[in-house]
């Protein structure tokens, strides 16, 4: 297929599932925040640093870190080219250019989602309803993956679209596990108390994590939340699981055995998985947990970049091509 | 709410109803329906059928305001319906203009004989800047230039249809007359079915076949794309709706090369040869070293490699030339110059400015013409003189004296009407109409065509850049 397209259907799907994980992380502070015993404080402050674009917050002329204030930012700001608004305008830009390559139906929800989030009502609701707001926008990201996964064929376009939707999945649950390692710090007087144990439930609950974590594990243990969003095998949020799925969708693309790698991005991803079978979360903790999703995240940004210059930056043999100038 | 017990048809010729106020025999079905239906309910079936066009994402850009602006073209669910006969007429004209057009192109880029034989003035063909040079002494693939066309046709007062004009290069539009036919199929389903509607559904596949016809003969299964400028152009909606039916490659500049004197893709597998362009993007802008050198949507070196026979491109480069709109006031002459024929379809009287006397006769009745420029398209660079203010008038009688081969005038006709909805009312609005027109083994007149209606009271102007609409075309 054409590089290009790759290229535009591996983005339309990792700005739909940022999309989504931005929901998630307000609709988690929502909750959160009713069973905080204590209003007031820095408990939206957060929500910016998981995003890791507080720079562009201040620069955006947000001053304050209310919740109307980081809600509007994350969720409608057309400046900020991670809001809600923003990554549903550029998959949409995206899906458009691709038209004859995905589904009608897909094009259809995809459109139709991101008309509807230009309304302006939508901000009173976000601020009064919050949770059904973002439930509606968590669900409909699933309605469209349900609709990739049921409309397009599984071919190498879709495995693109995978792709992109795992390696961006897998960087924001590091996000979101990073973040409450972030405000734990200069709490350490909570730790083991009930707040600390809500704040790790909302944690998992971010990720739609809660229910199978409890038939895992039960108890809401700091390292057993941890390492049930890293490590866990079968669970479609974990780190792992979306590495794997990564993996399984690039052999089929290349064609490549899986276990072998035949270009860059098979290398670091192949290597990426084969680390995170061999390490537990005993080591995580030594080295440090931010250490650790610090250096998860910048493997995933590397094994992008690979994916980049395997498939969607192809040039001519320089041979030929320097015939041609 | 809306029946047809007011309609008022007026002073112009209308697609429906007979002067008597009675329907045509093939309307009678249509309106006998409307009229049955309850209060409020066709205003209904116009809300749903634009909620579905939005719903599609069938939108358009539009140029001149902000950008990225879409709009959905705006749809009028009442359709316009040709008789059998009426079609019969327009179907053998367009073959006959169409091959005559054709035979035109391959003669005045080859043997010139059009030219010495005085029939168009030599000077006229070579001054136009739509002229290409670089085609002299080529013959495209099976001696094919124009392989999609769409020809604009109106029908006056006296109820017979003229051509307007030829196009040539890359007519757009044909993808919302299939669009619009879906849309209706759902809106009338009964009427549509009980009328025998001739099908559109098949133009995809005949361009399919078109396509596939012009690739070279040892290529098996030739590589075929669609080469749009992208997403901001006003047609792309168009591009990727046809690349999709089509099931073939929407490229564009970007994703093509020329390497070893082929031109390939750039896939994630590699370079992949291409052997036959449906091009839309226009001739000054496909390969920067030979027309435009600013052009960021072409591919360098394309027509290289098209001149030596290693890709085929629908429309073939230079095509303009037959849809300039001063050389369209010669087809007449083109016509019984190389079928011996007269044509069957009429041209609508045309000035021509480059021409002293009608120049004159031109700048002393502008209040009564319509004047176009030669070279532009989507109703830009127009005057309607009865509607113009005297200002504009004294600006065009300025521009023509200034450049006069680039300008015609043409009186202005009174452009038949179909009732059309208009808020809670039907009312007359005028309309044009432009079948397409495909160019392979044989030549297909796709049975049907975009009918364009003005929108706007008395307006004549159908363009979808200046307020116009589409309604479905039944051909019984």
């Amino acid at each position: 297929m054409l590089s290009r397209v790759a290229n535009t259907i591996y983005w339309m799907c990792r700005y739909i599932e940022r999309a989504e994980n931005v929901a998630r992380f307000i609709s988690v502070n929502v909750n959160l925040l009713l069973d905080m015993p204590s209003q007031g404080g820095r408990q939206w402050e957060p929500l910016v640093l998981i995003t890791g674009d507080q720079e562009l917050y201040e620069k955006t002329g947000y001053s304050d870190y209310s919740g109307e204030s980081v809600v509007r930012f994350l969720t409608f700001e057309r400046e900020y080219p991670n809001s809600i608004l923003s990554c549903l305008a550029a998959a949409r830009e995206n899906a458009r250019s691709i038209r004859e390559i995905i589904s009608s139906e897909m094009w259809e929800h995809l459109n139709q989602f991101y008309l509807e989030m230009t309304h302006d009502e939508n901000l009173p609701v976000a601020l009064n309803e919050p949770d059904r707001f973002f439930k509606i926008i968590k669900m409909r990201s699933h309605l469209f993956t349900g609709l990739m996964d049921s409309t397009m064929s599984h071919g190498e376009a879709w495995n693109f679209a995978r792709i992109g939707m795992m390696v961006e999945r897998a960087d924001k649950t590091s996000r979101i596990l990073d973040v409450k390692y972030f405000m734990l710090l200069p709490q350490f007087d909570l730790v083991n108390t009930p707040i600390d144990s809500i704040q790790w439930a909302a944690v998992l609950k971010s990720a739609s994590a809660f229910e199978m974590y409890r038939k895992e594990h039960h108890q809401i243990a700091p390292r057993q939340v941890a390492n049930f969003l890293i490590f866990d095998h079968s669970f479609p949020r974990s780190i792992r699981h979306c590495v794997n799925k990564a993996d399984i969708c690039l052999h089929r693309i290349s064609g490549s055995p899986a276990g072998s790698a035949g270009n860059s991005a098979e290398k670091l991803l192949g290597r990426l998985k084969a680390d995170m079978e061999y390490t537990d979360i005993e080591e995580v903790l030594a080295e440090g947990m931010h250490e650790y999703l610090d250096g998860l995240q910048t493997r995933l940004n590397r094994i992008d970049t690979a994916i980049g210059t395997t498939f969607f930056n192809i040039q001519p043999l320089p041979a030929t091509a320097g015939q041609q100038q | 709410m809306a029946t047809f017990h007011d309609y008022d048809s007026g002073d112009f010729y209308d697609e429906l109803f007979a002067p008597d106020r009675t329907p045509r025999p093939g309307a009678r079905l249509l309106v006998a329906k409307i009229e049955s239906l309850p209060p409020g309910d066709l205003a209904m079936r116009q809300k749903a059928a634009e909620a579905l066009l939005l719903k599609m994402g069938i939108t358009f850009n539009v140029y001149g305001r902000q950008e990225g602006a879409e709009k959905i073209f705006p749809f009028d669910i009442i359709p316009r319906i040709v008789a059998e006969e009426d079609w019969r007429q327009i179907e053998s004209g367009l073959k006959q203009r169409i091959f005559a057009l054709n035979a035109f192109l391959q003669d005045v880029y080859n043997d010139k004989k059009i030219l010495k034989d005085k029939v168009v003035p030599a000077d006229l063909v070579l001054s136009s800047r739509t002229y290409r040079r670089e085609c002299e002494g080529f013959t495209p693939p099976r001696g094919i230039w124009c392989h999609v066309t769409g020809t604009d046709l109106v029908r006056d007062r006296d109820g017979l249809f003229y051509v307007l004009e030829d196009n040539l290069r890359c007519p757009s539009g044909v993808s919302y007359v299939l669009e619009n036919r879906q849309v209706l199929k759902r809106t009338f389903p009964q009427v549509f079915a009980a009328s025998r509607v001739r099908p559109v559904d098949d133009y995809p596949g005949k361009l399919l076949e078109v396509l596939a016809h012009l690739a070279p003969e040892h290529v098996q299964s030739p590589t075929i794309g669609v080469l749009t400028p992208g997403i901001y152009n006003s047609a792309y909606f168009e591009h990727s709706f046809l690349s999709q039916q089509m099931g073939v490659e929407l490229v564009e500049g970007q994703d093509l090369v020329v390497a070893d004197g082929y031109v390939h893709m750039l896939t994630t597998k590699g370079l992949k040869r291409v052997d036959v362009l449906y091009r839309r993007i226009d001739d000054d802008f496909i390969d920067p070293e030979v027309f435009r050198a600013d052009s960021l949507l072409g591919v360098p070196g394309l027509m290289g490699v098209y001149k030596a026979g290693r890709i085929a491109m629908a429309n073939a480069p230079g095509t303009g030339i037959a849809d300039d709109k001063v050389i369209y006031s010669f087809v007449p002459k083109i016509i019984k110059y190389y079928t011996g024929e007269e044509p069957i379809l009429a041209n609508v009287p045309t000035y021509i400015c480059g021409n002293d006397q009608d120049r004159a006769y031109v700048l002393d009745h502008l209040d009564e013409l319509v004047v176009k420029a030669a070279n532009e398209s989507g109703g830009y660079g127009m005057l309607i003189g009865p509607h113009a203010t005297a200002a504009e008038r004294a600006e065009f009688a300025v521009r023509i004296k200034a450049e006069p081969r680039n300008y015609m005038a043409q009186p202005t006709l009174s452009l038949s009407r179909v009732p059309t909805i208009v808020g809670n009312q039907i009312e007359g609005r005028h309309v044009d109409l432009r079948p397409y027109v495909l160019y392979g083994s044989d030549i297909y007149v796709q049975p049907g065509g975009l009918t364009r209606v003005a929108l706007t009271r008395g307006s004549l102007v159908v363009n979808s850049s200046q307020g116009g609409g589409s309604k479905d075309t039944w051909v019984l």
